[in-house]
């Protein structure tokens, strides 16, 4: 935490769209505010408030600082979230 | 080792280049190759899309994965995104080794765990004007 930064205040989670995850939602960025402590699954759960975000799959895979993550992976501020759709590479 | 997600077309001579040594009894240069159909459905053009960073990330680790497992010489391996077409090369994979068994199974092994975890996208572009994300597999940590 910054110095000067009150305990319990909330942190800034970046979330990455990619392929049909960016054309389901009409974006390729998402900043949201997490309680600290907060796990990718509260993520998941927050992003789906947003418009469209809601005709996501319900199962998703994501990324955070590009490792594969757990729904129960605990974030900390500027953490970035990339929501990985089915991959096609090759 | 060499990785690269790029923009351009791929040099696939110059990645046979970089892993051949005096050395090796064999080079295995595998490229996946843009083709005119699937499932069915007359395709004209392709668009991939990478999560660059964590795609190159992801290709290093498995190139590293499999160089410990296989007793090759060196190993490079380019993906390219963007637009491409018909017959252009969207993958290269050169291996190359003192002897042709482990060139040949770790070059499969790259290709199918590239297909499985690495973040890239591909978007097919049919003759009847339609476009859409190829279904992919969910990807497995590797």
């Amino acid at each position: 935490m910054a110095a000067g930064e009150a305990p319990g205040t909330g942190m800034r989670v970046k979330s990455l769209f990619f392929a049909i995850y960016r054309d389901i939602l009409g974006r390729d960025e998402l900043e949201i505010e997490l309680p600290e402590g907060s796990n990718v699954g509260a993520l998941i759960e927050a992003v789906r408030a947003h418009g469209a975000a809601d005709k996501l799959p319900g199962h998703v895979v994501v990324a955070v600082n590009q490792d594969y993550a757990s729904l129960e992976t605990v974030l900390v501020d500027g953490d970035e979230v990339a929501f990985i759709p089915p991959i096609a590479g090759g | 080792m060499f990785v690269t997600i790029t923009h351009e077309p791929i040099d696939t001579s110059g990645l046979v280049r970089r892993v051949r040594s005096d050395a090796d009894g064999a080079v295995i240069l595998f490229t996946g190759v843009v083709r005119n159909h699937h499932d069915g459905r007359q395709v004209v053009a392709l668009r991939y899309e990478a999560y660059e960073a964590m795609a190159s990330d992801k290709l290093r680790a498995i190139c590293a994965s499999v160089a410990g497992a296989y007793e090759v010489t060196d190993l490079a391996v380019a993906h390219r995104i963007g637009e491409l077409t018909i017959g252009d090369v969207s993958v290269a994979i050169a291996v190359s080794a003192p002897h042709r068994d482990a060139a040949y199974k770790a070059s499969r092994e790259v290709i199918e765990r590239l297909k499985r975890e690495v973040p890239i996208w591909k978007l097919e572009r049919y003759a009847d004007g339609e476009e859409a994300w190829v279904k992919g597999c969910i990807p497995e940590p590797g």
